[in-house]
């Protein structure tokens, strides 16, 4: 153990609304390889933005190598030797490695690029750290775990200091992992400060020598790995007690509406489970399991392979999305502004956006003002959604306002299936109240509702039963007497 | 506050401003601009264009934009002119031509959406195809000759005005009226703000886009046709450039290049603004390389002007 070379000093940014990040306090020493774990929106990916230097810290500061800063931008960061490993490549496909490993700082014989030097010197880099790569090939021929590999070359190269590593191993197989662990084996030899993120609990165990706990933007605690074992770091993670802020109360379940069986697409493995009338069915697991793209299949956004449906008894296959919403199936997308509401558009044009076939004369398709009206006024009026006026801009609204309108937009459609997607993500807490409220009412009325959430308390609160995804398969299904945050995370947690 | 609002007005309504401005500097500037038939002439000038534009607004509400809508007028003078050579009486022969150029549109629409290319690039293989198809079927050689009826549409009025204007307006009427009061309008609109939101909400995407670019193709062979009865031969460069002029007029118009904003209505302005501008520099004497020097001026100043706006407005909202 050496000396600190980070010290991070109350840090918080927050966004309006939104604490990201809340005093945040802790050391990382120098050579140490240092986890930092917490669940989905804990604050983990904002603060690896705060010490590269993409986003602004609100409050704070930061040491590092003795310096204090208020903020890095990210040319100081690199600089600074801050380099990081993202899960997605920052490499140039079609570039070689030792392109990729000079790029932006290449080495050069009067105005040309000195290939030839670049070449030996990555040849020497690959020596030092035992990896047998030809730097001449593109990065594209390389497996996923040798672009990764490049990437810390590259880091490497440019003499780190700090390498953060965010879930490097996520896209490798368990033999990837293996060469890629090997990397980093050698990179703690050579005394490299590293930060760890990963899902992988059982990685941060084996590499690491200590791990910070973020949860809710909080900071929970820093302990040796040595002191700890798994369940009492996820008790850390988990930290926050329920709040009993849902009115979800039990509901009746009546028969089965839904059954899917063995559903398989290329990010959705054997997929099959019961919906029944009447229920919240939960799904939990990490981003990335593969929930949002078993909704889109559900909704026929995209295609799948292979499996069945079966919607009320009968084979249901849908093509597009217009064929779900027919068949009274509709999607409220995670990403509202980019997959939900139509920014552009007033509010009345998005809530009939989905039934303007209905408020239309047949012959010209000529849209008759007073049938739209009709919807409008209904959906305004049962979503209190909160407006100066029907002919406001979606664009004008609050995330929760925006929210209620694609719900709004669904609901027109007489949909009795409902697949919410992170319902209440970024919007505030009055209005997320007034959300559940509203799936409740929608099961009261015997309709179905899937609801996909990272939001753990959310997810225990409102379920009747919870399907755990993870690496796209179904992990576990849990009753609503068998729920709990651990439960939940160790399913979700890739083995 | 009150400087918020003229400032949202100019940013809006500018272009009107714009419009009269020229209109005055050209009246001082030549003592005939201020005179009915020059009036007269403008708008018979810019009949063509303006249909073309008209197609234009659908294809750039989607997000699009084609490039192909001259060479489309083009191919469609030429081919009516030869039908009529070879006999085929005038209104089979407009229909036929017109059939024809949708079918063009519909092309770029294949390949736009199924194989995702970007229309740009589209646009501009079919435009250089449909051109050298201008070439290949006539020959190279202007068609003369082929239906004396068929040039008095262009020169003939009902009340003064001649029927290339009251073509144009009835165009534009049914635009205004498919754009602002129908499914398909909402739809073009829909999918040029949010083409993903469109498709999770049901609309069949697809579909639209087929259908602004085969209305884009139509419109571009009923244009070609008015060009035909107004030069009265069949010349296979004809419509060389128009996506040019019709492009800037949509833009000038207000209409987002990014698509899913934009009204047609100020489209007309855009439209009158390139009449304006060409018709005002003939008068002055102003030669031919200028012109096009300042066409080009006119395209990158109203997307600047687009882009600018649309921050301002963003900014406006945000304080």
């Amino acid at each position: 153990m050496g000396k600190p070379i980070l010290k991070i000093n109350h840090i918080a940014k927050y966004y309006p609304g939104v604490k990201a990040l809340d005093d945040i306090n802790f050391e990382i020493y120098e050579g140490d390889t240092h986890a930092i774990c917490g669940e989905n929106g804990a604050g983990k990916s904002t603060f690896i933005k705060i010490l590269t230097g993409a986003n602004t810290p609100t409050k704070g500061t930061i040491e590092f190598a003795g310096k204090k800063y208020d903020h890095f931008t990210p040319h100081e960061a690199m600089e600074l030797g801050i380099s990081v490993i993202y899960q997605e490549f920052s490499l140039i496909p079609y570039l070689s490695v030792a392109e990729n490993i000079f790029f932006g700082r290449e080495l050069k014989k009067g105005i040309f690029r000195d290939m030839k030097k670049m070449n030996e010197v990555a040849r020497k880099l690959c020596v030092e750290m035992g990896v047998d790569i030809d730097v001449e090939t593109r990065v594209c021929d390389l497996g996923v775990a040798y672009q990764q590999i490049v990437e810390i070359m590259k880091a490497v190269s440019r003499k780190a200091k700090l390498l953060i590593m965010d879930e490097p191993t996520a896209p490798l197989t368990i033999n990837e992992t293996n060469i890629f662990f090997g990397i980093v084996k050698k990179l703690q030899k050579d005394g490299v400060t590293i930060i760890f993120i990963s899902h992988r609990l059982e990685e941060v165990f084996e590499l690491c020598q200590r791990v910070t706990v973020f949860c809710d933007g909080k900071y929970i605690t820093t302990k040796a790995v040595k002191e700890i074992d798994k369940n009492q770091l996820i008790s850390f993670m988990v930290g926050r007690a329920l709040a009993d802020d849902y009115p979800k109360t039990n509901s009746d379940c009546g028969e089965v509406i839904l059954k899917v069986e063995d559903l398989t697409n290329y990010r959705v493995k054997n997929i099959s489970f019961d919906l029944h009338r009447g229920e919240i069915l939960g799904f939990g697991g990490l981003v990335g399991a593969g929930r949002t793209e078993l909704a889109r299949v559900l909704f026929g956004a995209d295609v799948y392979e292979s499996g069945n449906m079966l919607l009320r008894g009968k084979a249901y296959k849908p093509h597009l999305p217009g064929d779900a919403l027919s068949s009274g199936i509709g999607l409220i997308p995670e990403d509202r502004k980019n997959q939900g509401v139509i920014l552009g558009l007033s509010i009345k044009d998005n809530i009939v956006y989905s039934v303007l076939d209905r408020c239309c004369q047949k012959m010209f398709s000529y849209i008759q003002p007073e049938k739209e009206r009709a919807y409008v006024d209904k959906y305004i009026h049962e979503l209190n959604i909160k407006t100066p006026g029907v002919d406001q801009l979606v664009r004008n609204l609050s995330g929760g306002n925006q929210q209620k309108v694609v719900l709004g937009k669904m609901l027109s459609t007489e949909c009795d299936i409902l697949i919410f997607d992170e319902p209440t993500r970024g919007i505030d807490v009055g209005a997320k109240y007034e959300i559940y409220q509203l799936m409740c009412k929608i099961v009261d009325q015997g309709k179905s509702i899937i609801m996909i959430s990272s939001d753990m308390p959310e997810l225990i609160g409102m379920s009747d039963r919870i399907i755990v995804m993870c690496a796209g398969n179904i992990a576990g299904e849990l009753d609503k007497k068998e729920f709990s945050q651990e439960k939940i995370l160790e399913l979700a947690s890739i083995h | 506050m009150e400087r918020n609002n003229v400032v949202r007005w100019l940013l809006n309504y500018g272009i009107i401003l714009i419009l009269c401005l020229l209109v005055i500097s050209f009246s001082f500037a030549t003592a005939n601009f201020m005179k009915l038939s020059t009036i007269f002439t403008i708008l018979k000038q810019v009949s063509i264009i303006g249909i073309i534009s008209v197609g234009m607004t659908y294809v750039m509400l989607t997000g699009g934009i084609d490039l192909s809508v001259g060479s489309i007028a083009g191919v469609s003078a030429v081919t009516a002119a030869i039908l009529m050579m070879h006999g085929v009486p005038i209104v089979p022969a407009c229909i036929i031509v017109l059939l024809i150029s949708l079918v063009y549109g519909a092309i770029s629409g294949f390949f736009i959406t199924h194989f995702n290319i970007p229309a740009l690039i589209v646009t501009l293989g079919v435009m250089t195809s449909l051109r050298g198809l201008a070439y290949i079927i006539t020959d190279g050689m202007p068609v003369f000759g082929f239906n004396d009826n068929f040039g008095s549409f262009a020169s003939s009025t009902l009340w003064l005005l001649p029927y290339p204007v009251i073509l144009a307006a009835a165009v534009f009427i049914i635009a205004f009226i498919s754009l602002e009061k129908t499914c398909m309008g909402r739809y073009l609109y829909g999918v040029g703000g949010n083409e993903e939101a469109s498709r999770l909400s049901g609309v069949n995407v697809v579909r639209i886009k087929y259908f602004a670019y085969a209305v884009s193709g139509l419109l571009s062979g009923l244009a070609g046709l008015v060009l035909l009865s107004r030069t009265n031969s069949g010349q296979p460069a004809a419509g060389l450039g128009y996506e040019m002029d019709a492009i800037t007029a949509v833009v000038l118009a207000g209409i987002n290049i990014m698509g899913g904003e934009g009204r047609i209505g100020m489209v007309v302005i855009g439209v009158l603004i390139m009449g304006v501008l060409g018709t005002g520099m003939i008068m002055c004497n102003i030669n031919d390389y200028v012109q096009q020097f300042v066409k080009g001026i006119v395209l990158i100043g109203a997307v600047a002007f687009s882009a600018y706006s649309k921050t301002m407005r963003s900014r406006m909202m945000n304080k």
